[in-house]
Parts: C-alpha cells; sequence; structure tokens
C-alpha cells in the first residue's frame, strides 16, 4: 500500500479517517449523525450515499472550479450537489426500492449536510480533481466509520438488537435487564460522539485543546 | 395578536431549532468559542431565517402549491409545482447567504475571517432549510405569522447559541481532562441542555 500510493495521496485519503475525521474533529455533518443512528442499518447506508456524492461532487466541483464566478459559487455547488442527491435517490429508488423507503427523508438531507459543502469549499474549489475525488472518498469513509460506530452502540444499548437480530439475551430480560431507552434520543447521540472524541484525543495528544 | 405571541414564543422555547430538534448542530458546535463571535453568527442566523421564511411562504403560495397559480388565471388552477419545492428552497437560501456574504465580508472582515467556512455553510444549515420547512408544514394563514415564526426561530438560535459560549467561556477556568476540552466538552454540555429543554415539549399554548 505504502508504494501504490505516495505520501501526500495517502494523507489526502486516509488522514479523515483519524485525524482530520470530519465528525470528530471538524466538525461537519453532526445533524445527520444525531438523526439517522437509531439504527445501524441506516447509519451503513446513509454512510455510503453520502461517500458517493460526497466524492463526485469533489471530482466535479473540481473539474468547474475555474469556470465559476466566486460570487456565485454558492449557488453552482447547490446545484451540482442537488442533482448529484437526486441522481442517488432515484438509483436506490431504481435498484433498492426498499432501503430507499426506508431513508427516502435522510437521502434528501445529503443535501444539506455540512459535509458536502464543507469539502465543496475548502478543498474542491482549490485542488486537481484526482485529488478532490480522493479527498472526497476519505471523508466519506471517516464520516461512515463514526456513523457505524454510533449506531453500533445506539442500536445495542437502545434496542438491544443489531441489524434486527436480537443479541441481548432473552435471560437478560428476565433477570430485569431493560433496554435504555434514552439511547434512542439525541441528546445520547451527542454524548456517544463525546466519548468518541474523547478516547481519538487520548490517542492523538496533538489533537488536544489547551 | 394572540396566537402572534404565541407563534412567537412558541417558535423560540417549546420548538427551539437546537434544542428540540438537534438541527443546525455543525455551526453551532464549532462557532461558540467566545461570546462576541456567538453574537455575530446569531444575528446572521436570526437575519436569514427572517427573510427567507416570507421569501419562501410568498414562494410556496403563488407558484408551487397545488392551485397555487391561479392568479395567472383559470388555465393554471390545476398546475402542480410542488415537486420542485426543494429545489426553490435552496437556490433562495444559497442566494440570500451569498448576499449576506458579500455584506459581512464588506462591513466587518474580522468576522468574516471568524466565520471561515461556516459562512457559506449558512446556505445549507439545516436549522434555516428546517425553518422554511416546517413553515411549508404549518400552512400559516397569512405571511406576518410566517415571518414571526421565522424571526421567533432565529432569536431562539441566537439565545442557545449565547448560552453555549457563555458556557463555554467559563469552562476555560475549570479543570476539564485533556482530552475532553474543546469539542468534546462541548458536545456533552449541549446534550445537557438538550435534556433540559426537553421540558418544554409538550407544553401548550
Amino acid at each position: 500500500m505504502s508504494q501504490l500510493l505516495s505520501d501526500k495521496t495517502r494523507a489526502i485519503l486516509l488522514g479523515p479517517l483519524n485525524r482530520k475525521n470530519p465528525i470528530l474533529v471538524q466538525v461537519l455533518g453532526v445533524c445527520s449523525t444525531l438523526a439517522v443512528t437509531t439504527k445501524l442499518e441506516a447509519s451503513i447506508m446513509m454512510g455510503v450515499c453520502v461517500t458517493i456524492v460526497v466524492a463526485f461532487a469533489n471530482l466535479f466541483l473540481s473539474l468547474l472550479r475555474n469556470l465559476i464566478p466566486d460570487k456565485i459559487r454558492i449557488i453552482v455547488q447547490m446545484v451540482i450537489a442537488a442533482a448529484l442527491v437526486t441522481l442517488v435517490s432515484e438509483l436506490l429508488k431504481a435498484y433498492a426500492f426498499d432501503v430507499n423507503k426506508q431513508l427516502s427523508v435522510f437521502i434528501s438531507l445529503i443535501l444539506t449536510n455540512c459535509i458536502l459543502m464543507g469539502r465543496l469549499e475548502a478543498f474542491a474549489l482549490g485542488n486537481g480533481p484526482v485529488s478532490s475525488f480522493l479527498d472526497g472518498l476519505g471523508n466519506g469513509l471517516g464520516y461512515a466509520v463514526v456513523l457505524f460506530i454510533v449506531g453500533f452502540i445506539r442500536e445495542l444499548l437502545g434496542s438491544g438488537t443489531i441489524l434486527e437480530f436480537e443479541i441481548t439475551p432473552q435471560s437478560f430480560y428476565n433477570m430485569g435487564y431493560m433496554d435504555n431507552g434514552f439511547m434512542i434520543l439525541p441528546p445520547m447521540a451527542l454524548i456517544v460522539v463525546a466519548v468518541l472524541i474523547w478516547i481519538q484525543r487520548f490517542r492523538n495528544k496533538d489533537l488536544q485543546e489547551s | 395578536m394572540q396566537e402572534a405571541i404565541n407563534i412567537f414564543i412558541r417558535s423560540i422555547f417549546i420548538e427551539n431549532m437546537i434544542f428540540a430538534y438537534f438541527l443546525g448542530m455543525c455551526t453551532f458546535l464549532a462557532i461558540s468559542k467566545n461570546v462576541k463571535t456567538a453574537v455575530g453568527l446569531g444575528i446572521a442566523v436570526i437575519f436569514l431565517l427572517t427573510i427567507t421564511v416570507p421569501l419562501n411562504y410568498l414562494l410556496e403560495n403563488y407558484l408551487l402549491k397545488p392551485g397555487a397559480l391561479q392568479w395567472l388565471g383559470d388555465g393554471f388552477k390545476d398546475v402542480d409545482l410542488s415537486m420542485l419545492t426543494l429545489l426553490v428552497f435552496i437556490a433562495v437560501l444559497a442566494s440570500v447567504t451569498q448576499i449576506l456574504a458579500l455584506l459581512i465580508e464588506k462591513y466587518s472582515p474580522s468576522l468574516y475571517a471568524t466565520l471561515g467556512i461556516f459562512l457559506p455553510l449558512l446556505a445549507v444549515n439545516c436549522a434555516i432549510f428546517g425553518g422554511s420547512l416546517f413553515m411549508q408544514q404549518k400552512e400559516f394563514p397569512n405571511i406576518g405569522y410566517a415571518t414571526i415564526y421565522g424571526f421567533g426561530s432565529g432569536v431562539g438560535w441566537f439565545l442557545a447559541i449565547i448560552g453555549l459560549a457563555a458556557i463555554r467561556e467559563k469552562l476555560e477556568y475549570s479543570d476539564i481532562p485533556k482530552p475532553l476540552r474543546g469539542l468534546g466538552i462541548t458536545f456533552i454540555i449541549t446534550a445537557l441542555m438538550g435534556i433540559a429543554f426537553m421540558s418544554f415539549s409538550g407544553i401548550k399554548l
């Protein structure tokens, strides 16, 4: 792997997974993290869709970046993003109808996901198409990883299931164990993310704020 | 008149964008390090909501709703453009945000520099987009109520971010575990404030 990609490319692609994580470090895309992570399946699908949309939006904006006047760039970015989101939602409707029905609102919410606009604005406007595409891919994956962990913890503790399979044994319930309904509420997602930030900054001392 | 006051109070406290719906979190968490910047951002959000909600109300009622085009003549009675809602709303938000960004850059370059990437991000701020969508859902009888609703939601957001910024300024002096300092503790405080605000839910005005 290390020979396959140059150091710079590796930093662009893999940085967002840990040290430049969109949620934990850049604080982008928090709203959707709170909304979709009550169940693991929805979290995974959302992660995949966001990765695809961000990567291609980055690519297209980067190709167009020298043609766009600075003063109307926000509108152009929104149009590119809206077109891609519509495309993904139509594709899901055609090939994965069940998933689409489950996620319909969240898919259009990708449009208002800060990661999308954030990466377009911060990276794709000033970099070439290839690195922009990799940057979008990396940031989408970084987002997906956090969503996966939060969704896993919330579904396990909140409903006692993983991907709808019962995980908590019945004997636990017989002994008086109860699923924590609080885990389903949005404030708990904030606390789970806070704990993730805590662990991550404990391991990467240079990210700590004074 | 009483109805208007009810809408105003309700949009600030009971249906607070941040603590009841958890919308607009990214900007909220990232730009709340000190009260001064928070005030600037809060005013920008009030401004955006007060302008975009009535604008979108007009578009919704005279262009997008089924039968909304009736003022053009009887031939347009059956036209239904509601599938364009998202696109039109987003376009309005993006253009108003762009104008606001230009204004702030001109009159307060220091605020422009502090807000950085989060200023253009206001165009996709869920709180502002949500304001328009909730307005559509609530079906206000006239544009006055819609304006009051937009203004009230903005004020609610403004109060929330100032509250958080004030708490964060005080936190400078407390002894928090190092990895939790900054962002981590902010997430936890927001969660606690959200739990406290849940006590408003269910109040009917």
